[in-house]
């Protein structure tokens, strides 16, 4: 492959030293240069998590008089209790809006891209080229620059601080049609289909029951992408949404944090919710990595 | 962003609307002509908007007593974090709440682009000038005959907090006139401490400094805005200050950080110059100094001389196209007004109220721990008679303060002076109002 030529041929360029095993080797130079800069990487992407970590597990005087990347005295679990306790738990709520907005969302989304990319890559129509390009132009709007448009839309179906007003933008995915075509039409041999055709299932069966399953890969990738989009998203709920009841946990944190010169004390709270609210991102993306990385590959590679 | 030239179109209406009504010749635009505030028939529900951490129970007190009234609040991040963005959005949309929270230096913002309901008309509304405190209600009425736009809720007037007890170890009297504070914070300095921080993001505590010391950074008449940020008295306070910087007299924490926190826990720094609100953030920021501050009224210009600036405030406004203008009306005055009201949300976000009455509420009338049992309200009371009464905002707050931190903060490391900043800011703040059609003099 590519990488390994290269490092090859790095090698042949460089100290020249010996190749044992037979296997491809790096120069020890290189190999250092590399591991400094991921380890940089590491320290400034990890920093502010084990900061944000060792903050939550303070007392409200230890978080201003001690070292902030060194725990003092253990006040996790009473700063926990604090939270869900403040204002009859709304934080909970939060967090169950969250994701709801992000599960159902990102699931539905999904379940579209993966459709309409299907359709996309195995019905030949007419427009079918401009229909995927218009999507593809979909890809290049920030989701941001539709806020406020989506704002005056709703405020005439008079749907603004609703859950809807969340959920509705947030199940359509550009770049999940453009995944789901690239990888349907590499992995879905259109033999299968004619196959499923011929032992008489219908276009929706085949699609569900075969197509799908081939697809799988993608699907999750599209999935994950789009939970954490809905799940980081702040601007459409920031404008949409009056109701405390119904506030994503970002906006919810985000709130609060403005209210810190009013009631100082809120800015524990802020911090123990930033650390629970990311938890479910960090379970979610685990739990479906593998099938992250070999989608993220494959859409790559076609 | 974009979004914010929503609803500048009517600016220009607007803003003439504005100076016909201060002229007093008849408000062709003003709703505000008698009769216009009627109540409505049958129960009525009003959307509130608001901020302030549990005005819910405040609220819950008023909807107890008027089941023909009920009011459901709403909220969100404070004014600048959004809320104000969201407000322009609702009235460009139609669907803007019947009530919202605005602050005193964003009124002007919202009056010049029309999105203020003028409740002069209705029951009560005129009579109760006398019940606050008189600076707060010029900023509510724009100087205009027979207008009212919003109902003062809370203020921030400006204070001394200090350390009693360093001042007193290192036999240092307590200053009462910046001259006196200038010494002080050379004396200071030689035990290793500083008098202060300089705040470079907080303008607005800065525009306090000024307000102190009688400076104006806009006024506006029938030919439009007048902005001056470089005046002679806001050139005074600048040249005072960067004085301090430049000589290493006061430190340049960025504020309402962890560092700055600490600074006051270690008692590095020695006083803070700041409104009433603040002796709740020192009190959480720097726990180990408990009992050992006290507050004392600003230092003066003049000795002798007893001004006192502002820091904060906000009002309850009835937005445009409220249906319900009596009840929303009736329940601005209630909640900020209403003794219960005003301690249940003294109680829930500290506020400290506008009203005259409201100084005198039992929760101001007792000495605070931290504060070594002194009563510190007695003097942020006194101070709220003297701030100046005419002291106006400019419609484009939010992009002042913007500018002029940006150069401020360049300044406390060096770059820059405060008011090479502040003649920058007023550069960018005439651009700004020519760039929302606003008319501006040069």
């Amino acid at each position: 492959m590519t990488e390994s030529t290269d490092t090859r041929a790095l090698r042949t360029q460089g100290a020249k030293k010996p190749a044992r095993d037979g296997g491809i080797r790096e120069s020890a130079v290189s190999r250092t240069v590399a591991m400094a800069v991921m380890a940089v990487a590491t320290l400034y992407f990890l920093t502010p998590l084990w900061w944000l970590l060792v903050a939550s597990t303070k007392t409200r005087s230890d978080f201003t008089t001690t070292n902030p990347l060194w725990f003092a005295d253990f006040a996790l679990f009473d700063n926990i209790a604090a939270l869900v306790n403040y204002r009859d738990g709304v934080f909970l709520q939060w967090l169950a809006n969250s994701a709801l907005y992000a599960g159902v969302g990102a699931l539905l989304a999904t379940l579209f891209a993966a459709m309409a990319g299907y359709a996309l890559a195995k019905y030949t129509f007419r427009g079918r080229e401009t229909l995927f390009n218009v999507i593809l132009g979909g890809v290049l709007v920030p989701a941001t620059a539709l806020a406020l448009p989506l704002f005056l839309l709703f405020s005439q179906a008079g749907a603004t601080n609703t859950i809807w007003a969340v959920l509705l933008p947030s199940l359509v995915s550009p770049f999940g049609v453009y995944l789901s075509r690239i990888y349907a039409a590499a992995s879905v041999p259109d033999e299968i289909i004619e196959a499923a055709r011929i032992d008489g299932a219908g276009e929706v069966r085949t699609f569900f029951t075969v197509a799908t399953r081939l697809m799988a890969p993608a699907l999750v990738t599209i999935f994950l992408f789009q939970f954490v989009a809905i799940w980081n998203n702040f601007f459409l709920p920031l404008i949409m949404l009056r109701d405390e009841n119904l506030f994503p946990v970002t906006l919810g944190l985000y709130v609060w944090n403005t209210q810190v010169s009013q009631i100082p004390d809120i800015r524990a709270l802020v911090v123990i919710g930033s650390l629970l609210s990311i938890i479910p991102l960090i379970v979610t993306f685990l739990a479906l990595q593998r099938f992250w990385q070999s989608g993220l590959a494959n859409g790559g590679l076609k | 962003m974009a979004i914010t030239r929503i609803g500048r179109a009517g600016a220009i209406a607007a803003i003439s609307a504005l100076a016909l009504s201060a002229c007093a010749t008849g408000g062709t635009d003003a709703p505000g002509a008698s009769g216009d505030c009627a109540p409505s028939d049958g129960p009525v529900t009003l959307t509130f908007t608001s901020w302030l951490p549990g005005v819910e129970e405040a609220v819950a007190i008023w909807n107890d007593e008027n089941p023909e009234v009920q009011v459901e609040v709403q909220t969100g991040p404070n004014g600048n974090g959004g809320t104000y963005q969201n407000f322009f959005n609702q009235l460009a949309a139609g669907n803007a709440p019947d009530l919202g929270q605005i602050e005193f230096d964003a009124m002007p913002n919202f009056r010049v682009q029309d999105g203020l309901e003028n409740i002069a008309a209705c029951e009560g509304i005129l009579e109760a000038e006398d019940q606050f405190v008189s600076w707060t209600w010029s900023q509510v009425t724009f100087g205009e005959e027979d207008a009212v736009y919003a109902i003062p809720q809370d203020t921030g007037p400006m204070a001394m907090f200090y350390r009693a007890d360093l001042f007193e170890e290192a036999g240092i009297a307590i200053p009462t006139t910046w001259e006196e504070y200038e010494a002080a914070a050379v004396q200071i300095r030689e035990k290793g401490g500083y008098i202060n921080n300089f705040s470079q993001s907080d303008i607005n505590a800065f525009a306090g400094l000024v307000w102190q010391a009688d400076g104006q950074w806009f006024s506006n008449d029938a030919d439009g805005w007048t902005v001056d940020l470089t005046g002679a008295e806001t050139t005074k306070v600048a040249e005072y200050w960067q004085g301090l910087i430049d000589n290493d007299l006061v430190a340049v924490y960025p504020p309402w950080t962890d560092e700055w926190n600490a600074a006051y826990n270690s008692s590095e720094l020695w006083t803070w110059v700041s409104a009433v609100w603040g002796a709740n953030t020192i009190a959480s920021g720097a726990p180990d100094t408990a009992g050992n501050w006290a507050v004392a009224p600003m230092p003066q210009w003049e000795a002798g001389a007893s001004a006192a600036g502002n820091w904060g405030g906000s009002t309850t406004a009835v937005l445009k196209g409220s249906d319900h203008p009596y009840e929303a009306a009736q329940f601005a005055l209630w909640l900020n007004t209403d003794a219960d009201a005003l301690t249940a949300m003294n109680r829930t976000a500290n506020i400290y109220p506008a009203t005259i009455e409201g100084a005198n509420l039992p929760v101001f009338g007792e000495g605070v721990e931290f504060y070594g049992g002194q009563n510190i309200y007695e003097v942020f009371a006194e101070a709220g008679n003297n701030v100046n009464p005419d002291f106006t905002w400019g419609p484009t707050m939010t992009q002042v303060y913007n500018d002029v931190a940006d150069g401020f903060s360049g300044a406390v490391s060096g770059n820059g002076t405060l008011l090479e900043a502040l003649t920058a800011g007023q550069a960018s703040t005439i651009a700004a109002l020519k760039a929302a059609s606003i008319p501006v003099k040069e």
